[in-house]
Formats: structure tokens, C-alpha cells, sequence
């Protein structure tokens, strides 16, 4: 077997039938970073002591049978997870140096479960962003094509899966953080309700939209991550009190009669033609797989890109008030009095795309302009929730592209703000209503992968893997590898 | 305090209280005051990143239990926003408080003025919100050190209307506060630890001006008289001003304790928007009829009805009732001496005088007593039995005072105070007496009841002040009309 | 859109400076992304509430217990200047 496209469920296999080591195992994929990984920069930090402590006590723990699927099992998590003890960045310069003292929740999880830690991925700063060129560490690469980003904001995640240098890994979608980059990189990502898995330790960005979630080759993987990562924690308050389903256990049910809408809002003009035709076949296969395709509508989508950028940066203005160099983070040479300590912290720890989004979040809930901004875009979130609501009543699922085109070239959009907005547009209503979303690898463009959406109504992440797993079934794209990675 | 002719005064007071909980409103960190600086900021209060609040249940139950005590409404849906400014003693950088949806709305204080009516206060609202660290000046000489122990610490934000006209009704206000969170247990009402403190909205208006003045806004006062001073200073500024045909300028500003001044603040915290919105990390609260009815069953009976029943209950006259109801840990020692004692109108005096006097003369706290209620209510049964005289009874007080003993029982077997009450013994001893004063005697017979005094006394000194001077008075009188 | 008064407002409530040099260039940037959001003027919500969580749920109450053990010599090791138990910040006078 190849180690460099194995999965979570193979490589599992190999360890209980003791055909490899988890210390081999570990040592494989750090060696492959160190060898690999300065031609894309997908990590900000590795942890080979830490990786090999882990894999040692897997070993055990595989010896004496007290192993989970995820014993084991190398996987990177991306930088905006603390993890006491290594560096958690965010990547940023405000946090370069900042040794986290505690452990997020989910991260928490998967090591109890016995996987390991291979080290923290390249993250557009604060997760502001839509193709990992925003890092205070340097832009990643895309594997598939070294001159193209890899998406964003979790585009160190994505890289580092795409070029086989990890065996799955962990990120952050506030907008489509983990969608787009796994559409851009072939991966399967998901997304899942808001709420079920906790936000404890998850370096927040914008609180109401945020959600950990992960990068797989299948959306096998993704079911054993998801069903570590999620669960109640009492120390996030938003997170859903309710039992974690045996995700891995619905998902071979066939899709007969399952109701699939497509929203023709996400087929408008924008959509790169052949990403367009990649995912009109992809559904036409979901047809052949018994699936039955109908039209539904989400007036309020024209919306979600406004609302999504007042909500965002509002929110984000609040949570990134604490970095002002008193407690931990980047501080200012010699401040003169406290303003300056705070301003001279502040501006000269965060970049230009966090200052941009902080002003315009300040903005939007400022006396005067609280109401047209801020309370509108939350009316427009509640009439989008409602939409998907209606919608659901008639389809299991919603299907469409995850990004209106293929990775784009490095530097592209950099000065095109808008532009880079865009990118997010068929992945941000998902994110405004809370519902879970997927996005598997549906085909090629000129050699660069393109991506499906699957949106699901609240709590049905088991059904969108069963859909997700069905049609990595009947059709290989998710197995398409970079030529690089593959060596 | 006068107030000038053709003025009025308009003040609105916010009171935030300490609620005394355990652990802090949004972080299980310790509330304890006075300990080493930041142990107790947990990475919650710190804000690190990736933090999140969650709500300790016990500062529901004490809001409601104030907003029932002031007969407020109780939201029944209640949530909490985000107040942004920048301070270093404000971790996150935002205040968690409750500005749309108030735990409280409504509600009111009744105080008596001093022409002894009453005067109602209304309340407009109550809301929960956390209360900010601690910022240090002194200890360094280009640095001010933060303490985030306090950061964390919930509070409760009592805002009342603009109806209190004076300063003596702010203090009156401010005192019926006091006793009410204190009577609720709710807050500890240790001023001097900043349990309970006050900021004054004040403004002025000539009489028949019938819209509010500018008004100016006097933070963080921890003290009734500091309370009453800073208004006195801040009318006299604001009439000033006016009176020279100048404007009051909205601002907030800081009482000067040393100077008796108000000044206006220096830091920026003040002149701000605050752009107030939801707080996304905490969901909305739901308070039920049923939780409404359990906290109601639970309430300790307030002030007024404690003070009612002791008038109806034990018969105290109403000063008597008003001065032992009027603080709960007083009354509640009051009570439980008198579920010792079985004489609530002896144990009143004994609480009133004795015990009073000895805190007072010692500067002790009642909780600090050195003498227990149950010590004193066996001391009160035993001078209702007779067993002692109220003479020797404040000797036996002492002892139990200064610790010399234990128990007023053990004490008098040790020391054979028992009253002398034995009709056989006293008779002869008496006779004696009266035999040896002959003058006084005359006196007595002819008249003279004072001289009765005289005799009691030196019976008293004759038995160490054991015999109960209502029985000699009576023996007396009956000896010298059998042998006048 | 906002002015150029209006942005050192702003730098002010979010404490950010502004640098001279790139001024125009922040301000037309913000400009852009306000431009974005102003469709959300064409947007009909009357009598629609503002959605402030995406679930409808309530929230849960912890017991009050201290749960927190002293962390201090632990946290402190991040903090840029500390001493004497006190996070450092340069005098404020009051």
C-alpha cells in the first residue's frame, strides 16, 4: 500500500495487523515534511519530539488492544487550535510567539484517542481569508500547481493533505474556510452544524459563524473524525447538547430516493464554465445513483455576501480586542503611555487584511450606522435560515459548486478584495443559517480539481456523508492525486 | 445640605453590588477578596484566545431574588451583550453586561424623609454584568500593575430613575439598598472591600424648569459619606456654573476624597461608543414561573415585615423592633437568643445595651461576637429565672466577653453567684441592716422612699450583689410594718 | 462610505493607528467593502428579528463551584512584562 494515499480506515488496518508501526508511521510522514514542505509551506510549526512521544505510546496502546481508529494515526492541525505547549499562532505576527497554556477541546479529543500530532498548519491570519497568502508565515502553495493558491483560510490543512504530508487534518470554516480549499486541493472537507463540535481553544474569528471541522481523501475519514471531534462541552456554551451519532455507520446506505434540490442562485454568471459542467456531471451521476434532482429556491442568497461581511468583521472586531500586548502576544517597543501600547501593538502585530476587517466590524456597530448595518444583516441571517428551512422541507440535500472557479494564481486577487470576497459566495449561506456542508472532489479543470457542495439541513451530517460516500463509491476524482505527492 | 433657593436637584444613582457567589459569573475562578495578585484569574478572565464564558447559575437566583425583593418584573427571556472599550483591567477588551434584556425591569426602594414620610424611588432596572480588574498606581514608578483577580467577579447593576432630590435621600436610598442585598444574601455589603458602590448621575435645573439639566456623572463612590459629599460638592459646581451663565458639560468624574472635590476623569475609557451588540458566545436565558416560585419560597422575610413581627410577635416597641430588624445578622442573633431565652423583651435589652455596647466599645462585628446568641439567651434565661440578678448578670457577660468562660451556667456554680433569694437567709441579714442605720430608718418610715435605695444598696453590697433587689424592697417594706 | 474624520474615529474605538503613507489606501479599501454590503439596503425585512445565534437554543448553567486552581506561574510565562504578580502597563493616571 501506498502510505502517501492511504486513509485513515486503511492505515488502521496496517497498524492492528502490526504491517507497520505508528513510530514508522510518524516517521514517514515527518520525514516527508521536512523533505517536502518548503516547497509549499504548509506548516508554521512541527512537532516531531512531541509526534514521536505520541507514536510510542500508540504503540503501545496497539500492542495491549486499548486502541481507538484513530490510534496511531499522524494527522496536522491547523494553527488556530491551541494545543498546550506548541506554539498556536493564528498566523499571525501578534501571536509568533505564543506558546499556548491550555488545549481546545476537539484537538483534546483526537489525542485522547490516541492520534498524532504532527504539527500546526500555514492559516490565512485570524482566518481572514479566502487563499492562505495573508499569513504572517508566508502563502502556501498549492501541490496541484505551485504558482496557485491552495484556498483559504485553511490552506496550510489543505496543502499539507493534498501533498501527503499528513494522513488527514483539522480546520476552521467561518465562510468556507475548510469547503473552498478542499474544492481547490481535491479533498473532502466538512463543515459541520454549528454547534457540534465545541469552540473551546479554537482561536475565534467571527463566534456566531466559526466551526472546526476537517480535511479527509474520503469522506469515510471524515465520519471517524467527526465522530471524535463533535460532542457537548460544557465550557463552550454554544455547543449542542446532544448525543454524536455512529457517523461511520450510516454511510453505506444506498441514496435511492433520496431528494437532491439545486439552487439556480449558484449558477449564475461568475461560475467558471468548466467547474460548472464538472459539477452538472457530478450531479447527473447522483442521478444514476437514484438520487432525484429538483429545483428549489434561496431568494435571500443574493444577501449572503453583504450580511456576511458586516456579521464577520463586527464579530471579529470584538474578538481580536484582547491582543493589546498586556497579557501575551506581540508588544510594541517601549510604549510612551497606554494608547500607545495598545496602538502601536495592535498595528504593527496585525496585518492589513485583520486591520481592514477590524475597522469595518467597528464600523457597523457604531452609534448611527448599528441599525442599517449590523441589525439589518442579522434580519437577512434570519430570512436565509428561513429559506433553507423551507427548502429542506422539500430535498434531503442541497448540491452545487463549493467555489465559482479552480485554484487561482498567487497574487491574482491580493489587490482585488472584492474579487477574493467572491470567492466564498455559494459556501457563506451555509455558514450564516449554521447548517452543515461538505465539499467533495468532483473532477478536473486543465488539471486543477474542482469541488461539489452538499448542504444539509441541522444535525444531518450523517446524511451527507452517506451521500458523500456513496458517490466516492461510483466515481474515483477523490483518489486524483497531484503528480508530486504521489512519489 | 441646602439647596439653594429656586434650584432643583435631579440624581439617579447605579449601584453595582458584588453578588457573593462562590466561583465568578462567567469563569469558575475563585471570588474570594484579598488574595495574591492574579491566582485567581483563570484563563477565562485572562482572555486567552480561545476562550469561551459560561453562566454560573447562582447569579440568577440572587437577581431574582432582588428584583423580587424591590417587587420588579423578572424577564422571563433575558440575554447579554458586549460593551466594547479598551482599558487594561477589561481583559477581552469588552464587558459582558446585559443592556437589551435586563434580568430586571421595574421595581422600587421606599425611603423616609426627614419630615418622616415616606418617599418612593422607582427603579428602572437591574442587570447582571462582570466586573473589571483592579488597576495599581502606586507600586511602580512608569508602570501601573493589573490585578484580573476581581476581573470576573459578578455584579449586579441597580439603576435607579432620576427621583431622588437630595443627598440625604441618595444616602437614604443608597442604605436601603445596602440592607436589602445584604438582608437577601445576596452581597456581603463590605463597602470597604468595594462589595457595594455607587456612581451619582447628577444634574440641576431652576424650579420651574421642567426638563432635566446636563448632567454629570461621579464614579465608583464606596462610602455613604463619601456618597454624600460628592453630591454636595457637585450641586454646589453645577449652580456655579449656571448661575455665572455657563453650561455644565456632560462628562464623568471622580470623587477626590482628600480635597472633597469631584474633578473630571483623565482616561479616554469614558468618552466612547460603546457599540453595544448580542453576545455571540452566550445563549439567551429562559427563567420559568416555577424558578420565579422556588426563589420566592426561599426568600428571607425582608426588613419591614421582620420588623412588623417583632412588634407583633415579641411586643418590642417600634425604635426597639426598627434598630434589632434593621440589620439581618443582628436580628437573626436576636432571634436565636430569644429561642434560648424565652424572654424576647429581656433579650432585646441585653442585645440592645450589653451586647451593642461591648461591639461598639470594641469595634467587633456581630459576626465576630465574641459572645454567642445561644450564650446570651442562656444568660437571659437565667436572670428571667431568677437564678441571678441583672447585676450580676453584665458581671457573667463580662466573662463570656473575654472568654474567661463559656457557659453563664458554669460560671455562677464556679463562682456561687446565685441569686440570694432564700427569704430565711435574707430576713436576718436585712434586720441587721436596718437595726445598725437607725437614722435611715426614721427617714424611711417617715417618708422619705429614697432612703429605700440606701437600704437596697447595702444589702446588695452585704451580699455581693446577689440578692435581687425587687425581693429586698418587698421584705424591707413588710419588716419595717411588722416592726416599724 | 465613511470620511476621513470618520476612519481616525474608527482607529480610535478599535485602537488601531493609521499609517500616514497608506491612509488613502485603507480608507479606499474600507470604502470598497462597505461599497459590497450596501445591497443590503435593497433587502426587505420588516418586522423580520435579527438572528443573533443561528440555533435556537438557551443557554446552560454551570453550578457555582470553584473549579479553577491557580494557573499564575503557568500564564504568567506569556505575558510580555510581568512582575510582582501584576501585568505591567505603562501609568495611567487617573
Amino acid at each position: 500500500m501506498n502510505l502517501n494515499n492511504a486513509t485513515i480506515s486503511e492505515l488502521h488496518q496496517l497498524l492492528i495487523t502490526k504491517a507497520i508501526s505508528a513510530t514508522e508511521l510518524t516517521k514517514h510522514f515527518l520525514d516527508r515534511i521536512a523533505d517536502r514542505d518548503s516547497q509549499i509551506n504548509s506548516f508554521i510549526t512541527v512537532t516531531p519530539d512531541i509526534a514521536l512521544e505520541q507514536a510510542k505510546a500508540a504503540d503501545l496502546a496497539l500492542a495491549s488492544d486499548t486502541h481507538t481508529m484513530l490510534t496511531g494515526i499522524p494527522l496536522a492541525h491547523k494553527d488556530i487550535f491551541c494545543i498546550d505547549g506548541i506554539r498556536t499562532t493564528a498566523g499571525s505576527k501578534i501571536l509568533a510567539d505564543f506558546v499556548a497554556p491550555y488545549t481546545s477541546t476537539c484537538i483534546d479529543n483526537l489525542n485522547n484517542a490516541g492520534s498524532i500530532t504532527l504539527g500546526k498548519t500555514n492559516m490565512d491570519e485570524f482566518a481572514m481569508g479566502s487563499s492562505n497568502e495573508s499569513s504572517f508565515f508566508g502563502p502556501v502553495s498549492n501541490p496541484w500547481d505551485h504558482t496557485k493558491v491552495p484556498g483559504g483560510s485553511s490552506g496550510g490543512s489543505a496543502a499539507s493533505l493534498a501533498a501527503s504530508l499528513c494522513v488527514a487534518s483539522t480546520g476552521t470554516d467561518t465562510g468556507g474556510s475548510i469547503r473552498q480549499p478542499a474544492s481547490m486541493c481535491g479533498l473532502t472537507g466538512l463543515k459541520p452544524t454549528y454547534g457540534r463540535i465545541s469552540r473551546w481553544g479554537m482561536i475565534a474569528f467571527a463566534s456566531s459563524l466559526d466551526q472546526a471541522g476537517s480535511f479527509t481523501r474520503t469522506a469515510e475519514d471524515a465520519a471517524i473524525l467527526l465522530e471524535c471531534m463533535a460532542g457537548h462541552d460544557s465550557k463552550d456554551s454554544t455547543s449542542l447538547n446532544l448525543d454524536v451519532p455512529r457517523y461511520t455507520e450510516a454511510l453505506s446506505r444506498p441514496l435511492a430516493g433520496l431528494k437532491i434540490g439545486i439552487c439556480s442562485d449558484y449558477f449564475k454568471e461568475g461560475l467558471d464554465s468548466a467547474v460548472e459542467n464538472l459539477v452538472l456531471e457530478g450531479i447527473r451521476e447522483l442521478g444514476r445513483m437514484g438520487a432525484k434532482v429538483s429545483e428549489i429556491e434561496l431568494p435571500h442568497t443574493k444577501f449572503s455576501l453583504s450580511s456576511y461581511y458586516v456579521i464577520a468583521p463586527a464579530e471579529c472586531s470584538a474578538n481580536l480586542s484582547r491582543y493589546d500586548g498586556v497579557r501575551y502576544g506581540y508588544r510594541c517597543d517601549n510604549p510612551v503611555n497606554l494608547e500607545d501600547l495598545y496602538k502601536r501593538s495592535r498595528s504593527e502585530g496585525f496585518g492589513a487584511e485583520v486591520k481592514k476587517r477590524i475597522m469595518v466590524g467597528t464600523f457597523a456597530l457604531s452609534a448611527g450606522y448599528y441599525d442599517a448595518y449590523y441589525r439589518k444583516a442579522q434580519q437577512i441571517r434570519r430570512l436565509i435560515k428561513n429559506d433553507f428551512i423551507s427548502a429542506f422541507k422539500q430535498v434531503d440535500v442541497i448540491v452545487g459548486p463549493t467555489a465559482p472557479s479552480t485554484a487561482f494564481p498567487l497574487g491574482e486577487k491580493t489587490n482585488d478584495a472584492v474579487s477574493m470576497y467572491l470567492q466564498d459566495i455559494y459556501t457563506i449561506a451555509a455558514s450564516l443559517a449554521g447548517v452543515p456542508a461538505m465539499s467533495i472532489p468532483v473532477g478536473l479543470s486543465k488539471g486543477m480539481p474542482a469541488g461539489l457542495q452538499l448542504i444539509g439541513n441541522y444535525l444531518e451530517e450523517a446524511k451527507l456523508l452517506q451521500v458523500a460516500h456513496q458517490f466516492q463509491q461510483q466515481t474515483d476524482w477523490h483518489k486524483q492525486q497531484p503528480q508530486s505527492s504521489i512519489r | 445640605m441646602n439647596i439653594p433657593d429656586g434650584w432643583q436637584i435631579d440624581i439617579g444613582l447605579e449601584i453595582h453590588a458584588q453578588l457573593n457567589t462562590q466561583s465568578k459569573i462567567f469563569s469558575g475562578a475563585s471570588t474570594l477578596f484579598g488574595s495574591e495578585p492574579n491566582i485567581q484569574a483563570s484563563a477565562v478572565d485572562l482572555a486567552l484566545p480561545g476562550v469561551l464564558p459560561v453562566v454560573n447559575e447562582a447569579v440568577y437566583a440572587k437577581a431574582i431574588r432582588f428584583g423580587l425583593g424591590v417587587s420588579a418584573e423578572i424577564a422571563q427571556l433575558s440575554a447579554f451583550d458586549r460593551k466594547n472599550y479598551f482599558y487594561p483591567d477589561l481583559p477581552k477588551g469588552y464587558q459582558i453586561t446585559q443592556m437589551d434584556l435586563p434580568i430586571v425591569t421595574g421595581g422600587h426602594i421606599d425611603i423616609v424623609l426627614k419630615n418622616g414620610t415616606a418617599k418612593r424611588i422607582r427603579i428602572t432596572r437591574a442587570h447582571l454584568e462582570e466586573d473589571a480588574g483592579k488597576s495599581l498606581h502606586e507600586d511602580f514608578d512608569y508602570f501601573t500593575g493589573i490585578d484580573l483577580n476581581r476581573a470576573g467577579t459578578p455584579l449586579l447593576e441597580i439603576v435607579s430613575e432620576p427621583d431622588i432630590k437630595s443627598a440625604f435621600e441618595a444616602v437614604a436610598y443608597a442604605r436601603k439598598i445596602h440592607q436589602l442585598v445584604t438582608y437577601l444574601d445576596i452581597c456581603d455589603g463590605n463597602m470597604s472591600q468595594g462589595s457595594l458602590r455607587f456612581d451619582a448621575n447628577i444634574s440641576v435645573r431652576r424650579e420651574d424648569s421642567a426638563t432635566l439639566g446636563i448632567r454629570a456623572e461621579i464614579k465608583n463612590l464606596n462610602s455613604f459619606r463619601f456618597l454624600e459629599r460628592a453630591i454636595t460638592y457637585e450641586t454646589d459646581r453645577q449652580i456655579s456654573l449656571l448661575e455665572a451663565n455657563k453650561s455644565v458639560p456632560q462628562e464623568t468624574r471622580l470623587y477626590d476624597p482628600g480635597k472633597d472635590e469631584t474633578r473630571p476623569m483623565r482616561s479616554k475609557e469614558t468618552a466612547t461608543d460603546y457599540r453595544y451588540f448580542p453576545e455571540p458566545d452566550l445563549l439567551p436565558v429562559v427563567v420559568t414561573d416555577e424558578m420565579i416560585n422556588d426563589i420566592k419560597a426561599e426568600m428571607p422575610e425582608l426588613p419591614a415585615e421582620r420588623c412588623q413581627r417583632f412588634i407583633d410577635e415579641f411586643k418590642l416597641t417600634l425604635t426597639d423592633a426598627n434598630l434589632l430588624a434593621n440589620d439581618r445578622r443582628l436580628a437573626d442573633y436576636f432571634e436565636t437568643a430569644v429561642e434560648n431565652s424565652k424572654n424576647a423583651l429581656l433579650s432585646a435589652n441585653w442585645v440592645k445595651s450589653e451586647l451593642l455596647g461591648h461591639l461598639n466599645r470594641d469595634s467587633v462585628s456581630i459576626k465576630d461576637s465574641p459572645v454567642s446568641a445561644i450564650q446570651l439567651g442562656e444568660l437571659v434565661s437565667l436572670i428571667s429565672a431568677g437564678t441571678i440578678s441583672g447585676k450580676i448578670a453584665k458581671d457573667v457577660f463580662s466573662a463570656l466577653w473575654s472568654g474567661e468562660t463559656t457557659s453563664a451556667t458554669i460560671y455562677i456554680e464556679q463562682h456561687g453567684l446565685q441569686q440570694l433569694t432564700d427569704q430565711t437567709a435574707l430576713e436576718p441579714l436585712i434586720l441587721e441592716i436596718l437595726d445598725a442605720n437607725p437614722k435611715q430608718r426614721q427617714q424611711l418610715l417617715s417618708g422619705k422612699d429614697k432612703l429605700m435605695g440606701f437600704f437596697v444598696g447595702q444589702v446588695m453590697k452585704q451580699t455581693q450583689g446577689k440578692a435581687n433587689p425587687q425581693q429586698v424592697n418587698t421584705i424591707i417594706k413588710r419588716l419595717l410594718q411588722e416592726t416599724p | 462610505m465613511i470620511s476621513d474624520e470618520e476612519l481616525d474615529l474608527l482607529g480610535d474605538l478599535a485602537q488601531l493607528s493609521l499609517d500616514p503613507d497608506n491612509r488613502e489606501s485603507t480608507l479606499t479599501a474600507i470604502n470598497e467593502v462597505l461599497e459590497l454590503v450596501a445591497t443590503l439596503n435593497a433587502a426587505e425585512c420588516e418586522n423580520i428579528k435579527p438572528l443573533a445565534h443561528p440555533l435556537e437554543a438557551e443557554q446552560m448553567l454551570r453550578p457555582d463551584a470553584v473549579s479553577e486552581t491557580n494557573q499564575r506561574a503557568k500564564f504568567s510565562q506569556v505575558a510580555p512584562l510581568f512582575e510582582e504578580g501584576l501585568y505591567l502597563v505603562p501609568k495611567v493616571i487617573e
